[in-house]
């Protein structure tokens, strides 16, 4: 930690750095130009009003997690004083943690939002769960399969998405609106071409888009944002005592019924959610962080830890690779 | 520094964590967002520039580092050439956007591929940049593909081009060599009409002059790749024009609020200021600047609010609100050049849908007066522009745009070209230059003469009237049946607008063309009837020879 704030790196060099400058001199600065946060707030409500015009129906997809939140603050803002023109579509796989449900009820009724919910009620009452068909089928049916069946039973012609192209690198060439075609499917090779903000929402018979307003943000701007707006989050994020299956450096939820540990596995354990998914494959990570300001640090900090620095211990190289192999495998 | 630091330190560690984040977050809001575009081909040393970007100021993760190091040598290029391994993986190259931030900005690069067949990309990644990084082999000078590079720098407006003259290292540091490739660089900024092109001598493989200033070429004084980035300003902070409000949505949530939802892209406004509501010319004041968090003192660009006025006044998606004293073109007619993106060519007399600031118009190309070639920067008579050709061509809307020349602002000079039949953005477009308003105007004005029946379509008329109105003509409507003092009164330089509480077919019929026979218009769009009165008052002889169906 002392060598972090001496030396400070990558994100706490970054955060830090603001205490060297004049106040006066960069309140004025302030007053001149718009921060990044302004910045990027300014892009996505101009996405979300331009598919608001130019799409017949369209529709937020709601994961109830930190994006989605900050997603649904963003069209709040875009058609203030007028309601959100669209619905909320949650795609409910069934296994989402009960504080994920019991929030997305109180806070879209609080907002006076629409909300529709999906679930493939078919694959659920065949029993469908992630221990019975492996995680890859078991999305594919409660996830991909409802999500498609459900923007199809509505006819949605545009769907928002909050997914980010800091994500990974797969996304990072993704477009801002994303074409499908009338199958649903995304074809890499014949995206369109975006310049400027001016965006082609062209779409023929039963074809359709994904929007991703939230494309140039990264995590910590939407921690970020979220702290600023006091945006409400599901309190799984936060770190408290919550009984667990402690499984070597995994931390289980025990929610569902077929989610059962050996003796002496259930423990309470202090932690969090860094993601929100489905209560049988989301692990938790042990943390102190109880606000949002703690997990900013927190983020900040072990992002920090794998950060390069100037040394690099190469005698590591090679077992570090082993390592990976021997957790990969 | 260091003793700053450390009592900095010992404070932080005594306060409470809440409190500590709060004010390193208060630092990070000061940031503003630069976005830079990158172009280069394999080899010309792009992704080492990139890779010392991003690890000397220490934004990449440690096993990512580990993982490309071999035999205690970091491979720079490999820490962020995803595009090398599409390549290899044969997967379409395109642009990569990458994020990473200092203590005194955050910054996106719009990374793309060089080669001549990647000209669409380069157009993408250049269309938002605020500056563009053109590299120079030390060894080499300027080449064909620096050329093309500040030539798309420079069409795509980019106001700042830093030109990395790299591998400094091979050629001894030699100060001569860069003020030898500094002069053709200034000289090619100049013939390209660049607003500012900085060069500066680096290695990337070493690091020299990318993050941290070199030791080794003292003759330098001038900052660092970096330190040039973290202080040039953004584009839109050049932009000289007036207030442009492109209105993108209504807003009407009861009755007694009417707003103006969009993004600002030039210029401020405050409650009380004058503006013009465009095309209809209509004069009022900014009653309001309404967001979520309240009403706003001021508003600049790019910032997206809704605006109230002080009168009430029908302003719709694609209009514009614009400051009274600075108002941009009004043109169906105008010169761009163009970004080729489709696999199928442009040709002249093809028809698009065109879309400019909130509105799509129908457009045809008429003529292409050159191809540019980007390398020479010659410009070359063509046919047509294929795939990645880039060219100036002359453009006819249906309806008027309200432009400005893209050197002038870039949101309101700007448009995209959509194939009507696949929907596909087939180009990408910047206004050079915009016939005179009276030319522009011609068709839809105080000539513009005829008698369109209506029958009982009241509130269509209304809408026409209001329309041809603002475009200018002198409009009557009238409950008198079509009569030959009707078509003397139009010859006279009326257009009159026929109703009747009969459900007949819509009328139009031209006045100054030998016979006067009627044509009927199988159309109930107040937007396609005006386009057909525009077609047809601009023919005398009420016959289109040219007639694609889109009334241009």
């Amino acid at each position: 930690m002392t060598a972090i704030a001496s030396e400070p790196t990558g994100l706490a060099q970054e955060l830090n750095s603001g205490h060297s400058g004049g106040p006066g001199q960069s309140r004025a600065a302030a007053e001149q130009r718009l921060n990044h946060i302004q910045l990027l707030e300014a892009e996505s409500i101009h996405i979300m009003r331009e598919v608001a015009a130019e799409f017949q129906k369209p529709v937020m997809l709601y994961s109830i997690g930190k994006d989605s939140s900050v997603m649904l603050r963003l069209a709040q803002k875009a058609f203030h004083p007028a309601p959100i023109p669209f619905p909320l579509l949650h795609v409910d796989t069934g296994y989402k943690f009960r504080e994920m449900i019991e929030f997305r009820d109180r806070y879209t009724a609080e907002l006076g939002v629409k909300l529709l919910v999906w679930r493939n009620e078919e694959a659920l009452a065949q029993g469908a769960n992630p221990v019975q068909l492996g995680t890859q089928r078991c999305c594919g049916l409660l996830k991909t399969q409802a999500l498609l069946d459900g923007l199809r039973a509505h006819g949605f012609d545009a769907a928002f998405g909050g997914a980010r192209r800091d994500e990974e690198k797969s996304r990072a060439k993704e477009r801002i609106f994303s074409f499908r075609d009338s199958a649903g499917q995304w074809d890499p090779k014949n995206q369109r071409p975006e310049l400027w903000n001016l965006f082609n929402g062209r779409i023929g018979p039963r074809e359709s888009i994904r929007v991703f307003p939230l494309s140039n943000w990264t995590e910590l701007d939407i921690w970020h944002y979220i702290h600023l707006e006091k945006i409400p989050i599901v309190p799984l994020y936060l770190a408290k005592e919550r009984r667990m299956l402690v499984r070597a450096d995994s931390l289980i939820p025990v929610e569902q019924p077929f989610v059962k540990g050996l003796p002496g596995e259930e423990q309470w354990v202090k932690c969090r959610l860094r993601s929100l998914g489905c209560s049988p494959c989301t692990g938790a990570i042990r943390s102190d962080a109880d606000t949002v300001p703690k997990i900013i640090a927190e983020l900040v900090q072990m992002r920090n830890s794998e950060r390069a620095n100037r040394i690099i211990d190469h005698d590591q190289d090679g077992s570090m690779e082993l390592k990976k192999r021997e957790g990969y495998f | 520094m260091s003793e700053a630091n450390d009592n900095m330190t010992a404070v932080l560690e005594r306060d409470d964590a809440d409190v500590r984040i709060e004010e390193q977050l208060a630092a990070e809001r000061a940031k503003d967002l630069l976005r830079f575009s990158t172009a280069g081909s394999v080899d010309d040393g792009k992704s080492t520039l990139i890779g010392r970007l991003l690890y000397d100021s220490r934004n990449v993760y440690d096993d990512h580092v580990r993982a490309v190091t071999h035999n205690a040598a970091i491979d720079f290029a490999q820490l962020t050439d995803g595009l090398r391994a599409e390549r290899e993986q044969g997967i379409t190259i395109d642009v990569a956007y990458r994020f990473f931030s200092t203590p005194k900005r955050k910054f996106i690069i719009a990374d793309t591929p060089g080669h001549e067949q990647y000209t669409r990309n380069m157009a993408t990644g250049a269309s938002t940049a605020d500056v563009a990084i053109v590299l120079v082999d030390a060894r080499k000078g300027i080449l064909d593909q620096t050329r093309r590079h500040a030539c798309i720098a420079a069409l795509l407006g980019i106001p700042v081009v830093i030109a990395a003259v790299n591998k400094m290292d091979l050629v001894g540091f030699s100060q001569t060599v860069f003020d030898d490739h500094r002069r053709s660089l200034l000289d090619l900024a100049r013939q390209l009409e660049i607003p500012e092109l900085i060069a500066v001598p680096v290695s990337a493989l070493d690091g020299d002059n990318v993050v941290h200033r070199s030791e080794r070429m003292s003759w330098y004084s001038g900052p660092s790749l970096m330190e040039l980035l973290e202080t040039v300003p953004l584009a839109i902070e050049r932009s000289h024009a007036g207030l442009r409000f492109p209105v993108q949505r209504v807003l009407r949530p009861h009755q007694d609020f009417r707003g103006f939802a969009g993004q600002i892209t030039a210029g401020t406004v405050r409650p009380g200021d004058e503006i013009i509501a465009l095309p209809s010319g209509f004069r009022t004041r900014v009653r309001s600047i309404t967001t979520w968090e309240g009403d706003l003192e001021t508003a600049r660009a790019p910032q997206s609010v809704v605006i109230t006025l002080e009168d009430e006044t029908d302003v719709s998606r694609g209009e514009m609100l614009v400051s009274a004293a600075d108002s941009p073109h009004r043109t169906r007619h105008f010169e761009a050049t163009v970004v080729w993106m489709h696999t199928k060519p442009l040709r002249p007399g093809s028809t698009y849908l065109l879309k400019h600031t909130s509105q799509t118009v129908r457009a045809r190309v008429v003529e292409i007066r050159s191809r540019i070639h980007v390398e020479r920067l010659e410009h070359h008579p063509a046919e047509q522009l294929a795939l990645n050709d880039i060219g100036q061509v002359v453009i006819e809307t249906s309806r008027p745009l309200l432009a400005d020349l893209y050197r002038d602002s870039r949101a309101t000079g700007s448009l995209i070209l959509i194939d009507p039949e696949d929907n596909a953005t087939a180009g990408a477009g910047m206004i050079r230059s915009i016939a005179d308003a009276g030319d522009a105007e011609s068709e839809i004005n105080h000539a513009t003469r005829g008698v369109l029946a209506l029958g009982n379509r009241a509130e269509l008329a209304a809408q026409l009237e209001r329309s041809l109105l603002e475009a200018g003509a002198v409009v009557l409507r009238t409950r008198v049946p079509l009569s030959p003092s009707l078509i003397a009164l139009a010859r006279m330089g009326a257009f009159l607008l026929v109703e009747s509480d009969d459900a007949v077919p819509i009328t139009l019929t031209p006045v100054h063309a030998a016979s006067t026979t009627p044509h009927e218009l199988a159309l109930d769009e107040p937007d396609e009837i005006l386009n057909e009165i525009q077609r047809l008052g601009a023919i005398p002889n009420g016959e289109d020879d040219n007639d694609d169906g889109l009334g241009i």
